[in-house]
């Protein structure tokens, strides 16, 4: 697994050479983990009866949030940020379950291709706009996300479509045994599959060092443009496969995109990833998407308030990037 | 992008690209203000009906424009720095919601001073966050915001929402008129607006959010003490957003808890479109007012239109996106 997260990003190969700073680096992921585990334990402590069943249904909960993540994730390390991922999620949805409707199971295969196709193209559409426009990434995903979104609209005006049942039954149950969720192994296939290989080519590499030093990059022969446009594109394609997650669990389409953009920047920055781009990993946000949705199953097993737990995530998200920023002064001054 | 020769093309004539180019740079407001003029002669090209009672038009267009214009005060201010506010949103409907909930038993002006208080409370946490533990004020902001919408959500249950009404002076001040033709909220817009203008004209609070924003390690160095300069900053931003909450749910006259939600994407927007860098250090709160009534008018145009909600998006999206590209192109200096 240590292929999804390398201990050391490229491009600070020479920073990072002794094992001190390695473990530190990797401390934060480590960490992460920790406290999914931790998190796992209190919910068991909490609830006895908690088990297999139960996390079958948190991976399956998790899933559209953990694309999402993974979107922001590439797109952020490039050096940029998109803010159209919750709209691109809604309108590759949208048109599975259009495509879907009523129809045999073989249009699932169908509908998963056209919709995974859309969202490289649409998130390729964001990255070329970035490039020729000149105009800050934020601002581009931001009127971006409008045009997603009335997309999504154009293509279901209300919640509908539909699904086909083996799409359906992709994220809920088990394999193997009852504690290998479905879902968590969709996850890791889907993300493992598109991010391992690209990681370790030369565009991968490319990806790291247009977020850590644009002009370097540029100097070194990197092509900055192409690069960022395909960053963007492969951001498309995990939103698209986060929009799919969404038809799977819900069975049916919603036009109107949900929380997924701003959680899955919460995510990746609870998750190691730096937001000034060219530094972290996957498995830092996945981890970093499943405490989000323990955090939230915990407080409700305990009998808190839903609205409370939005609360307290918003508190814990602060909390955790005050530590965050802390710790670089920290480095910085030592 | 080719830019022509300066001296060669001034010859050519006043009509010539390069003649408007350089016009443009010197009076960044121009191109601004021509775009409005021509959203407005199209709205009335489309709607022949509003010549009649252009007095109307002008009042509801103000009205609707003010809060978006104080609400993007707060992303100009904090983009001048290299900064963001996303937090202004949900800041001002808890504003505007207590101001509502608390005035039938507390009277309006203690209901608005308890809401301003409140804002200036999330103001403060956001730039302690910022300036003493260096948080991205993207990702800082985004945080409070979540604690916001939470922490209104559980108020909401505590008070009665039945009595809840916003006050009277409140409506009087965002949606009444004066002499019948007066629009009451410009006895608000123009001093805030002048304030502004000339604060960060004249002031050395103000030359200082440039010189942070444009270099905030030479500002450091330069004997600028940049955490009290952002912990100010972010304390008026969360101030400002409560001034327009108060002013939104005048205008909707409704207490709502969500009342000012949909105004962060076009706040930003404004400010973009108004010329204000994203990375800090160039624009101003002149462009900022100007983009607010481009985006108005632009949305009574689409209203106008009768364009479907989808098409009114895409439409939104793609025209932010293009005067935001076009602007750095007509103005950029490279």
């Amino acid at each position: 697994m240590s292929a999804l997260n390398p201990p050391i990003a490229p491009g600070q190969t020479r920073e990072a050479s002794s094992f001190g700073q390695l473990i530190r680096r990797n401390g934060w992921v480590i960490g992460l983990y920790l406290l999914v585990g931790a998190l796992l334990i209190t919910a068991r402590l909490i609830r006895p009866e908690y088990g297999a069943p139960d996390l079958q249904s948190l991976a399956t909960a998790v899933l559209p949030l953990a694309f999402a993540a993974a979107a922001q994730t590439v797109v952020v390390i490039s050096g940029g940020i998109d803010l159209s991922v919750g709209a691109l999620m809604a309108f590759t949805s949208v048109t599975a379950a259009v495509i879907m409707k009523d129809r045999g199971d073989e249009f699932g295969l169908i509908a998963i291709v056209l919709a995974l196709a859309l969202g490289l193209v649409a998130g390729a559409v964001n990255g070329l706009l970035v490039v020729i426009s000149r105009v800050p990434d934020i601002i581009v995903t931001l009127a971006m996300s409008f045009v997603w979104a009335g997309c999504a609209l154009l293509v279901l005006n209300s919640p509908g479509g539909g699904a086909a049942d083996w799409v359906k039954s992709l994220s809920v149950g088990s394999y193997v045994t009852e504690w290998l969720p479905r879902a968590l192994v969709l996850a890791l296939v889907a993300i493992g599959v598109v991010w391992i290989p690209l990681r370790r080519s030369r565009m991968g590499l490319a990806i790291y060092a247009i977020g850590s030093n644009q002009v370097a990059a540029l100097r070194s022969g990197v092509d900055v443009r192409r690069t960022k446009v395909l960053a963007y594109a492969v951001c498309g394609l995990f939103a698209a496969m986060g929009g799919l997650a969404l038809t799977m669990n819900t069975g049916i389409g919603t036009p109107v995109p949900g929380p997924y953009t701003l959680s899955s920047v919460a995510a990746i920055v609870l998750g190691g990833v730096s937001l000034a781009g060219g530094r972290g990993g996957m498995l830092g946000p996945l981890a970093a998407a499943f405490i989000l949705a323990l955090i939230r199953s915990n407080l409700f097993f305990m009998g808190v308030d839903p609205n409370y737990s939005t609360v307290i995530q918003g508190v814990i998200l602060v909390i955790v990037v005050m530590i965050g920023g802390l710790a670089t002064l920290r480095r910085a001054r030592a | 992008m080719t830019t022509p020769d300066h001296t060669a093309v001034a010859s050519a004539g006043w009509l010539s690209v390069g003649a408007w180019q350089r016009r443009f740079r010197e009076q960044p407001l121009l191109p601004l203000l021509l775009l409005l003029a021509l959203l407005v002669l199209l709205l009335f090209t489309i709607q022949p009906g509003l010549l009649g009672r252009p007095q109307a038009w002008l009042n509801s267009t103000i009205r609707f424009a003010t809060p978006l214009a104080i609400l993007a005060a707060c992303q100009t201010l904090t983009m001048l720095t290299g900064g963001i506010d996303l937090s202004v949103a949900t800041v001002a409907s808890a504003t505007g919601f207590i101001v509502a909930s608390q005035a039938p038993s507390q009277g309006p002006a203690v209901a608005i001073v308890l809401g301003l208080v409140v804002a200036a409370c999330f103001g403060l946490i956001n730039g302690i966050g910022v300036s003493i533990f260096r948080v991205q004020p993207l990702i800082m902001t985004l945080g409070t915001g979540l604690v916001a919408a939470g922490l209104l959500v559980i108020y909401q249950r505590f008070v009665i929402t039945a009595g809840a009404r916003v006050p009277e002076p409140v409506v009087w001040l965002a949606s009444g008129t004066s002499f019948g033709f007066f629009p009451n909220c410009l006895l608000l817009l123009v001093p805030l607006s002048a304030v502004i203008i000339i604060g960060l004209r004249r002031t050395g609070y103000g030359r200082l959010l440039y010189a942070v924003g444009d270099n905030p390690i030479a500002a450091r160095l330069a004997g600028v003490r940049v955490w009290q300069v952002l912990l100010v900053l972010y304390m008026l931003s969360g101030i400002l957003a409560g001034i327009a909450g108060v002013v939104v749910a005048g205008v909707t006259n409704t207490a709502a808890p969500s009342g000012a939600d949909s105004y962060l994407l076009p706040s930003v927007a404004a400010a973009v479109i108004g010329g204000t860098s994203i990375f800090g250090g160039r624009g101003g709160y002149s462009g900022t007012i100007v983009g607010a009534f481009i985006l108005t008018v632009l949305a009574s145009v689409l209203t106008v239109l009768k364009a479907p909600e989808p098409v009114r998006m895409i439409v939104y999206g793609a025209i932010i996106l293009s005067v935001a590209a076009a602007y750095a192109r007509v103005t950029s200096d490279r």
